[in-house]
């Protein structure tokens, strides 16, 4: 069920360089919100910014759910100078989640580039719920923005070799899975369009199964405005929406 | 509690508020979030004769205080809908208006001849005001002959309510309001979205793939008004008001104006419950006002003086 709640605001933290998490409360999207999904944030009443933005859910504990963001606007801005009993208006839990729990691969691939660790906390927690192994990839610019927190068994990948493998994620994991190759294994994968696109071409070469989850402009967040369409390579439709049908796709049925 | 009703040529609706074409899709995506009916009317993304992809992403980019789109008309057809998404509509308690796009006036025809012969479509609403697409849209719209040829035809194939949707891209926009009565329109919506554009300055890219857009959302909302004001006092038939109405004293500003009914639309994007609100805004205002019948405000401007610059114009 998708709900719409004006929710209390319990701390914004740095995480990283331009990075920030913001914490609030909602038990109804603590207790429904999975991992590859996204909330649709409405930061103040106003009209500009006029419309919601949305974030993936990066990580629930109880009643308090997190986001992670990087300031790169003012609706950002307003979110990082948020404080103790403040609010902001929350309409989620949206998109379908990865398919974590399906039972077909014996070891599970996360990899984020950037923020795009913001599913992978919980897509762990869930993973081990379900005693599935985890190995989890992290690329960024440099050491300062890896997020590496409620991880598992992780390797860093950063541009500027200030942390880990220097180079991009996807080359890591490349490297990686030549030397080790797991038996049965799929990706899970979030981050930017760039790094999606060589990380699915290296899955669909090894004839790995993946999931990416997508970010990219959206307004409403449930379909009813057709504003987030993504191409598909086959089937009846040539788009899908990226709120509804997505965020999470099988990087086969999508031209990024 | 004031009298909320309003009759559109023979269509009962609860209240004056409906939710705009393409802001709501087929009314079946909000049942978590919004009670539809409490509406006063559902109109649907527009419905052309065979099913459209719609226009390449990026479709939307925000704007200061509004949004620019170019949907291209993305829709299941008419006749998926009439299969998929008419049962439910037929289920809720609220007006259902289709509205049909076509790139031909014939097709126009066929897609309100498909739906005449079902249950559950009690109007039309007529687009003729599209900004996205290469073939008919705008070129309809920007023309009184075309108006009134599409009126004509679709007037002579149906006796429910017939809204002609009109665009704000003409010079004087009371001509073609006057060109859809005359043809025997029952009603005009005033407005669709104003052409519109932004840019990357890094990239030197347009936002949307398309280059120009659809500008919608409170920034348009004082050209609405006098849009609006301007084709409710060339017309006597109802001008449902349209642009960037967020609140109740946004959408009574627009009955003041001269709207008989008001769609709410890019709001949608931002609680899926405005209509509803809005709605109920409007009565609680009129119960404060002592106001009887919401009806009452419906063109009850107050002129400063005798001078109107759009009165010259008319």
């Amino acid at each position: 069920m998708i709900v719409q709640e004006i929710c209390p605001v319990v701390r914004v933290r740095q995480a990283g360089d331009n990075v920030h998490v913001i914490a609030f409360t909602s038990a109804a999207i603590a207790r429904s919100a999975k991992a590859g999904q996204f909330l649709n944030v409405r930061v103040e009443g106003g009209t500009d910014p006029l419309l919601r933005r949305p974030f993936s859910v990066y990580r629930t504990d109880g009643e308090l759910v997190e986001l992670i963001f990087n300031v790169i606007g003012k609706g950002t801005a307003l979110l990082r100078g948020k404080r103790p009993g403040d609010t902001i208006d929350i309409l989620g839990p949206l998109g379908v989640p990865f398919s974590l729990t399906a039972g077909d691969f014996t070891t599970a691939i996360l990899v984020g580039g950037g923020l795009g660790v913001a599913p992978l906390p919980i897509a762990t927690a869930t993973l081990r719920d379900v005693g599935v192994p985890v190995a989890t990839f992290l690329g960024a610019r440099g050491a300062g923005q890896i997020v590496d927190a409620y991880l598992e068994n992780l390797s860093v990948a950063t541009d500027d070799g200030t942390r880990g493998f220097h180079g991009n994620v996807v080359e890591l994991l490349r490297t990686t899975l030549t030397r080790h190759p797991y038996t049965n294994p799929k990706v899970f994968a979030c981050g930017p369009t760039a790094m999606l696109k060589a990380l699915g071409a290296f899955a669909i070469q090894n004839d790995i199964p993946c999931e990416v989850s997508l970010e990219g402009p959206m307004a409403c967040g449930i379909g009813i405005c057709q504003g987030c369409p993504v191409e598909m390579t086959g089937g009846e439709k040539k788009f899908s929406l990226m709120c509804k049908d997505g965020p999470t796709f099988d990087v086969r049925t999508i031209r990024l | 509690m004031a009298r909320t009703s309003f009759t559109l040529a023979g269509l009962e609706l609860k209240n004056r508020v409906l939710v705009a074409s393409g802001t709501y899709g087929y009314g079946d995506d909000c049942l978590d979030l919004a009670d539809v009916s409490k509406l006063g009317g559902i109109i649907t993304k527009s419905l052309s004769l065979k099913p459209r992809d719609g226009n390449p992403p990026p479709r939307i980019v925000e704007t200061a205080s509004g949004m620019l789109n170019s949907i291209g008309l993305a829709n299941i057809g008419v006749r998926r809908f009439v299969h998929e998404k008419l049962p439910f509509l037929r289920s809720i308690d609220t007006a259902v208006i289709v509205n049909i796009a076509a790139s031909t006036v014939d097709e126009y025809c066929q897609v309100l001849e498909i739906l005449e012969s079902e249950e559950g479509v009690d109007g039309y609403e007529i687009n003729v005001s599209c900004p996205n697409v290469k073939e008919g849209g705008l070129n309809f719209g920007t023309s009184c002959p075309m108006v009134s040829e599409i009126t004509r035809r679709l007037r002579s194939l149906t006796r429910k309510p017939l809204i002609m949707k009109l665009t704000p891209n003409v010079t004087h926009i009371s001509e073609f309001a006057r060109a859809a009565q005359e043809a025997g329109a029952d009603a005009v919506s005033v407005m669709n979205t104003l052409i519109g554009m932004a840019i990357d300055i890094r990239t030197r890219k347009p936002m949307l793939a398309t280059t120009t857009g659809g500008l919608s959302g409170p920034a348009v909302k004082p050209v609405a008004l006098a849009k609006v004001y301007e084709a409710s006092r060339a017309v006597s038939i109802p001008v449902i008001g349209i642009g960037g109405i967020m609140n109740a004293n946004d959408a009574i500003e627009f009955l003041i104006a001269g709207a008989s009914a008001v769609q709410v639309g890019t709001a949608n994007f931002i609680d899926p419950a405005a209509g509803i609100r809005i709605a109920e805004g409007i009565s609680r205002f009129c119960d404060e006002q002592k106001i009887t019948d919401a009806g009452s405000l419906v063109g009850s401007l107050v002129s400063r003086s005798n001078v109107s610059v759009v009165d010259s114009w008319l």
